[in-house]
């Protein structure tokens, strides 16, 4: 007990330790503190990492990888740019416009253009670090079943492969089986994979010290793309009778014949339904730093307001953030969840049999 | 700026994901289910088993305690037929056992009756001969008075009897 207790209380000094001097070091140059841009700056992707626990304070660099207009392709870190001060190779990191903290180049008519930038990027590391854990985890948690399972003497993992065996099997059996219906073998492993996909990088963005607190499942591209392929999967695998009730609804026939409002209606429901996913699972992680993000700043903007205020408005912010990391991780599963289990709804309602079936249960 | 998706990030967490989703759709997930399903089955097989084998044990249990109670009674009769037999050859034996000895009796009686006779006879004999000693006797005294002769008589049977006696 009393060592749990010790682990629990370093875990929360990692993180309040590892988030407070983040904004120390960058609030130190200006005395007016602008929450709104350092929160969006800290929520937004960035081509550095910085790791500060305890007054260390690093940078880490990161590679770029750009095609410009006029240069072709290059590959170089971003230290090259000395905190966004420098132009490397006609390139240089936008400190104002549409473009503002993006690499840019200016084009032969003198306008500040956008390169193909597929630079790895805080999040992207986060991205690709995650991706990694999960296969590891998962790929490793596979062979141990294949090394211990024979037909006639199976058996059960124990430690984090048992914990990790319930968590599988529980979003198994709980969402993606009540959910898709009869199916639902056929689906389980993208939504599974989906479910740990965000689960993960959830977690991780939570972790402020490695991979840089990335905001992941908080960028649009992420939850866009996998948005996109639940509306792929939903649409590709959908049966007949999920089209005819798109393009030939059971409704009156003035609904569909004349103008087709029916089928209109339902046309945009196929890209409502993924829209929807993508936007609650993006706002909702973005909310999360934001607010975090928010609570930490009361340290920096009561600093004016003397001592004693700034002294108790840092143990007010520290244990509201101490609060909100613990919602946090509850919000991470819950987030995960809820789009697996819409996924493995609108999955589901794609999987519609022709009516008799349904007219012989009642 | 943050409704923007980026292409660079959009290209990698296709790429990611991608990849993570057809490795782990491929070799992870199916895997993983497959053997916790398998195992269900089995567990499930087991207990079906199990419950199998408990009725058959409860059969047995039944049979063998069938078994059991036949099994006492026949030790029940078996022991009435050993007692009655035990007393039945006893009652045998004794009956036997006094039979040989009546017959024993018998024979010994019969014997004590033959030699009483035969000492009798004896007697008769020794008599016979003491009769004829005394009458050898007489004869020889030479006896010329009748009383005399009577006396010595008696003397002699005296004295035999009291020899004899």
């Amino acid at each position: 007990m009393n060592s749990r207790l010790k682990y629990i209380l370093a875990f929360i000094c990692i993180f309040v330790l590892g988030v407070a001097p983040t904004f120390a070091s960058s609030t130190e140059s200006s005395e007016d503190v602008n929450v709104k841009e350092l929160i969006l700056d800290h929520v937004a992707d960035a081509y550095e990492g910085h790791i500060n626990i305890l007054g260390l304070n690093a940078t880490i660099p990161l590679p770029i990888i750009v095609k410009g207009e006029n240069s072709g392709w290059q590959i170089f870190m971003s230290s090259n740019f000395h905190h966004g001060t420098a132009e490397h190779n006609g390139f240089y990191i936008a400190s104002s416009g549409d473009y503002r903290g993006k690499i840019v180049e200016k084009n032969q008519a003198g306008e500040e253009v956008r390169p193909w930038d597929f630079s790895i990027t805080k999040n992207t590391l986060g991205l690709l670090l995650s991706s990694v854990l999960l296969i590891v985890i998962i790929l490793s948690m596979a062979s141990w079943y294949k090394k211990h399972s024979k037909e006639d003497d199976p058996k059960v993992p124990k430690g984090f492969f048992g914990f990790m065996e319930l968590f599988i099997m529980n979003v198994n059996d709980d969402i993606i089986k009540p959910c898709v219906g009869k199916n639902y073998k056929k689906f389980a492993p993208y939504l599974l994979t989906a479910f740990f996909f965000i689960f993960i990088n959830n977690i991780m963005g939570l972790i402020p010290i490695f991979p840089f607190g990335a905001n992941v499942t908080g960028n649009i591209a992420v939850t866009l793309v996998l948005a996109l392929f639940t509306m792929v999967i939903v649409n590709v695998f959908g049966t007949k009778e999920y089209w005819k009730e798109i393009f030939w609804p059971e409704v009156p026939t003035w609904l569909k014949v004349p103008i087709p409002i029916m089928p209109a209606i339902e046309v945009v429901g196929i890209l409502t339904k993924p829209f929807a996913l993508m936007i609650r699972l993006f706002a909702n992680i973005l909310a999360g730093h934001s607010i975090v993000l928010g609570l930490v700043c009361l340290i920096f903007v009561t600093v004016q307001l003397g001592t004693a205020i700034n002294t108790s408005m840092t143990i007010v912010s520290v244990v509201l953030t101490i609060f909100i990391d613990l919602v946090e991780i509850l919000v991470a599963y819950i987030q995960a969840y809820v789009f697996t289990m819409l996924s493995a709804v609108f999955i589901g309602l794609a999987q519609v049999e022709p009516h008799h079936s349904h007219a012989e249960k009642h | 700026m943050l409704l923007q998706p980026e292409a660079g990030l959009l290209f990698w967490m296709l790429l990611s994901f991608g990849i993570v989703f057809f490795v782990l759709a491929k070799f992870g997930f199916p895997v993983i289910t497959k053997m916790v399903e398998n195992r269900n089955a089995y567990i499930e097989k087991s207990l079906d088993a199990a419950k199998e084998a408990n009725s058959q044990l409860a059969h047995i249990k039944e049979e063998s305690e069938a078994i059991l109670a036949t099994a006492r009674d026949e030790q029940v009769k078996i022991l009435k037929d050993a007692e009655s037999t035990r007393n039945r050859i006893i009652s045998e034996a004794k009956e036997q056992a006094r039979a040989e000895g009546q017959k024993e009796l018998d024979e010994l009686r019969k014997q004590i009756q033959r030699e009483k006779e035969d000492a009798i006879k004896d007697i008769r004999r020794q008599v016979a001969l003491l009769s004829v000693d005394i009458a050898e006797k007489v004869i020889r005294n030479n006896l010329s008075d009748e009383k005399e002769q009577m006396a010595m008589i008696d003397r002699l049977i005296d004295e035999t009897m009291v020899s004899k006696s």
